[in-house]
């Protein structure tokens, strides 16, 4: 996957099953395999920029999470590769081929609308086979892509009812179904699940990442949930003010973020505007030192037995703690600054006015704009935490 | 025209159809008869349109309108008020009612508004024995034009009182309001747009209004002549530009009326944010 | 001091339970008081013309009454007032329709001013409508020569007839349909869209069925407007009995002619209908808040 013409290795590091075609070393050959590309996409809403030199591509079979804030142009980009919307300039490519002109119903694609837009007087029967009604199969044939489909999403003893007769779950289901039904080689969805309940959401997400690899087709869900994109796509896209941030594997954005409001975005950072003040951190060059800590770069302890180098570690004070459901999260004030911690629940409580050891193995800098991860050098070994 | 896309097909066709229709029917007439206006002049135009019996036409048609109005502002709020709060035997039929003066024919109204308040009328006897003359005069005037803006008020209000959320009643409430109070205060000042709306609507339609009218009216010169009548009266005698005159009065009227309703609801929503 | 809702509830269990019990509340006492100016003003407002012309009909025995629609100018005014209904409800259906798909899926540059223009009919007297059509085929209109020279006229004549009453009643369907596709929006359309149906098959089967109940408001309110159109109408039919007679207008001859018995007996035709045109329209109401609710209800 490239971005901006950079080219980022997102082959290894994904653990996850895949379908994807190997990407050679040069670039034209490279873009070739994409099975969607978008090249220099630009587009305005007035004086909104709702796309500004967009650049991505991305490979056959793969699961692509667009993540970003709302009004970060991830929306727009899904519905202009969809057709429902048209950019200012720019190319957009399916399998290799220019579709700016073609009509959204001569794409291949499938799309799964925010609210799903289900046909509301028909049934889930009818509604699953429009598309093919539209393309005018055989009856036979709707009918038989209609069972294996409702069979697919677990509806089938449902096949007759209406939409408003559905839970949100079920809906969403019906309107993953109906995009597949043509079998299109891309499903677009747009914040497929934003208007489900909490719980239903976390068993849907599972579903759908599986279900989706175990069809192979390549698909692009927006979101602005981090949890949801890193928990459900193969490879993620941040969009920020109409522009692409980063791309790359979940993982790779969460250890190397390349831009400040990437480390902002994903994961709970806190900004400290001097990292130098923190024992064994020190400036390397420029005279500002940004940097950002997240709770999983620190370790907090009671006292020296906690802490595995106590001499490395910073005296703190607990300002408050709060129980989290998996965790402990404390707030911790180190140097003049509130750092964010956690703790786990089998741990001795701390409590606040507490004294305790805050050990910061690692800390993420902006010197120059570019990330870097800054390790302690008072510790002899690094310790990977993530 | 538009830059966004058109993913939903049909743009050109119903563009098409849309303004071949408008210009035909709405845009031809209406430019015939701007040409035909525009050809007569300032002088003529003022010389037709504010001759004195004509203003007398405006004044008889603006005032009883306005007067109707004003009752159907009353009753409409009270209907619609007691078909949302109120459960009670028949207010499905009240509420179907309603819009009788809607389905039925103006003429129709107008012949029987007519026999009802003449002296010897179901209801005429009871006016003329106080000395009021219900028929034509300018009570029956109102009296018809009230019949047909009766629905104009209740329909506008209804839905936003319906929609109106109980909490702020019931905040109210706790706070220690009294249901009068209430009203005034809280609820009240929620329905003066749609009250304001459907006012100006049947108000409108009172100066516009013909056939319900004619018949009670009388049409005594100086006494009981309303504007419409008056360009059929210009009409019949074959005078265009009269009629045009008084046309361009009464549409400028009613435009008028329609446009400050327009104007003040617009400055609701930017000073209040209603 | 209770909320109002618990007194609401408490309002309707009271008029319920036999009233002698509790003692009357100022609150019941208010609520009565204004269920009875209401119903008085309808009875007197609405319901007594009603019953005035049923009365003065049949005033002169059944016979005089069946005499009365018998008669062939009435029976000629009633095909004419149903000849210009039905071609006025036809074009303004296919016009309504198209309009409000314009309005609705669509975003350009002017549409507020396209739909201040189709609300125009509403602002304008109907004899000022009439006026019009004088103005575009009457006597000093530049097309009039050629009119003349083909023998055909408009004005004076049932083409104007049917124009006026299109003119009178085309924002009807219109203003009813727009508010109910705004509120359905656009995304099943575009969904359709995506699936590669073409623009016919959208509206038949994914818009038609949402907008079905709308539709049909509309054009029972077009109906009702359309047949008894007078001011408009008036004006240009020129009271030509047999030829230009809309039904309204054959009224206000027979009650010019102090023939009031037929003039009644021809209204209460138009009353029937009125009442059949409420009836359908509560009807229709009905049913879509019924399924409304049926919407609301959660799963």
């Amino acid at each position: 996957m490239s971005v901006g013409g950079r080219k980022i290795d997102a082959s290894g590091a994904s653990a996850r099953t895949r379908t994807s075609m190997s990407v050679g070393g040069q670039k034209e050959v490279a873009s070739m395999a994409y099975e969607v590309e978008l090249k220099n996409i630009n587009k305005h809403y007035g004086d909104f920029k709702a796309s500004d030199q967009v650049n991505f591509g991305v490979e056959r079979g793969r699961l692509i999470g667009l993540l970003g804030p709302s009004g970060s142009g991830k929306t727009t980009i899904l519905r202009m590769i969809a057709g429902l919307e048209t950019p200012d300039s720019g190319d957009i490519l399916i399998a290799g081929e220019r579709v700016n002109e073609l009509a959204p119903g001569k794409r291949g694609i499938g799309f799964v609308f925010q609210n799903y837009a289900l046909f509301r007087h028909m049934t889930v029967r009818e509604n699953i086979g429009f598309g093919l009604k539209v393309q005018k199969e055989s009856k036979s044939r709707i009918r038989e892509r209609v069972d294996e489909l409702t069979r697919l999403i677990g509806l089938d003893k449902f096949a007759d009812r209406y939409p408003m007769q559905l839970s949100g779950g079920q809906r969403q289901r019906v309107a993953f179904a109906r995009a597949l039904a043509p079998s299109p080689r891309l499903l677009l969805l747009d914040e497929p699940f934003a208007a489900i309940d909490a719980k239903v959401r976390k068993e849907l997400r599972g579903w759908l990442r599986e279900t989706i690899h175990k069809l192979g087709i390549t698909s692009i869900f927006v979101t602005h949930d981090q949890d949801e994109a890193v928990e459900v796509a193969d490879d993620i896209i941040i969009t920020n003010r109409g522009r692409v941030e980063q791309a790359g594997t979940p993982l790779e954005i969460y250890r190397k973020p390349h831009t400040p409001f990437v480390a902002d975005f994903i994961g709970e950072s806190v900004h400290v505007p001097d990292y130098t003040v923190f024992k064994g951190f020190s400036a390397r060059g420029g005279s500002e030192h940004p940097g950002i800590i997240r709770p999983e770069f620190i370790e907090i302890g009671l006292d020296d037995r906690e802490i595995a180098m106590p001499l490395a570690a910073e005296h703190g004070i607990v300002r408050a703690a709060y129980f989290r459901g998996s965790n402990v999260g404390i707030d911790v004030e180190v140097k003049g600054q509130i750092l964010k911690a956690a703790r786990s629940l089998e741990k001795v409580p701390l409590q606040e006015g507490d004294e305790a050891l805050v050990l910061i193995h690692r800390i993420l800098s902006f010197e120059g704009g570019q990330a870097k991860t800054i390790a302690n050098q008072s510790k002899r070994k690094e310790s990977v935490v993530i | 025209m538009g830059s966004a896309s058109k993913v939903i097909p049909g743009y050109r066709f119903t563009q098409g159809v849309t303004f071949f229709y408008i210009s035909l029917i709405l845009l031809l007439p209406l430019a015939a008869f701007v040409l035909f206006a525009t050809g007569m002049g300032w002088e003529k135009f003022i010389g037709k349109a504010f001759e004195y019996r004509i203003l007398h036409g405006y004044l008889v048609s603006f005032a009883c309108a306005l007067a109707a109005a004003i009752i159907n502002g009353i009753f409409g709020l009270i209907l619609a008020w007691v078909l949302v709060r109120y459960e009670f035997p028949g207010k499905r039929i009240m509420d179907g009612l309603i819009d009788l003066p809607f389905a039925l024919p103006t003429a129709v109204a107008g012949i029987a508004l007519t026999t009802l308040y003449v002296e010897t009328g179901w209801l005429g006897q009871f006016f003329y024995a106080i000395g009021l003359p219900s028929a034509f005069s300018v009570l029956g005037i109102t009296i018809a034009l009230i019949f047909v803006g009766i629905p104009f008020v209740t329909r506008s209000v209804q839905p936003v009182l319906k929609d109106l959320e109980p909490e702020i009643e019931e905040a109210a409430a706790l706070l220690g309001a009294g249901k009068w109070l209430t009203f005034r205060k809280v609820i009240f000042p929620e329905l003066t747009a749609p009250l304001l709306t459907g006012f100006a609507l049947a108000f409108a339609r009172g100066i516009g209004e013909y056939g319900s009218v004619v018949f009670i009216a009388g049409n005594t010169p100086f006494e009981t002549e309303i504007a419409p009548l008056l360009i059929m009266t210009e009409l019949e005698q074959f005078d265009y530009q009269a009629a045009a005159a008084i046309a361009i009065v009464m549409m400028a009227i009613s435009f008028l009326i329609l446009l400050s309703i327009n104007g003040y609801q617009r400055y609701r929503i930017r000073e209040q944010g209603v | 001091m209770a909320t109002s809702i618990m007194q609401n509830r408490m309002f309707s269990s009271d008029s319920r339970a036999k009233p002698e019990l509790a003692p009357v509340s100022a609150e019941t006492l208010v609520k009565w008081l204004l269920i009875f100016l209401s119903a008085a003003f309808l009875v007197v407002m609405l319901i007594l013309p009603l019953i005035l012309v049923g009365a003065e009909a049949l005033s002169k025995g059944w016979e005089a009454y069946v005499a009365a629609l018998a008669e062939p100018f009435a029976q000629k005014a009633l095909l004419l007032t149903v000849e210009a209904t039905v071609i006025a409800v036809l074009l303004n259906t296919v016009f309504g329709v198209a309009s409000a798909w314009l309005l609705t899926k669509f975003d350009f540059r002017g549409k507020a001013v396209l739909g201040s223009l189709i609300d125009l009919p509403f602002a304008i007297s109907p004899v000022v409508a009439g006026l019009f059509f004088i103005m575009l085929f009457g006597r000093m209109s530049p097309f009039y020569p050629t009119l003349q020279a083909y023998h055909a006229a408009v004005v004076f004549a049932v083409p104007g007839i049917i124009l006026a009453t299109v003119f009178v009643t085309f924002p009807f369907i219109t203003r009813e349909l727009v508010p109910v596709m705004e509120a359905q929006g656009r995304s099943e359309e575009e969904a359709a869209a995506t699936m590669g149906a073409g623009g016919w098959t959208i509206f038949r089967y994914v818009t038609l069925p949402n907008i079905k109940w709308g539709l049909i408001y509309g054009i029972i309110l077009c109906t009702a407007r359309a047949m008894g159109e007078f001011g408009a109408v008036s004006v240009v039919s020129g009271h030509i009995r047999g030829k230009t007679n809309t039904l309204p207008l054959h009224i206000e001859i027979l009650y010019n002619e102090y023939n009031f018995t037929a003039a009644f007996a021809v209204a209460s035709i138009l009353v029937f209908i009125a009442i059949l045109i409420l009836v359908l329209r509560n009807m229709v109401e009905w049913r879509t808040q019924n399924r409304r609710i049926q919407r609301q209800r959660p799963h």
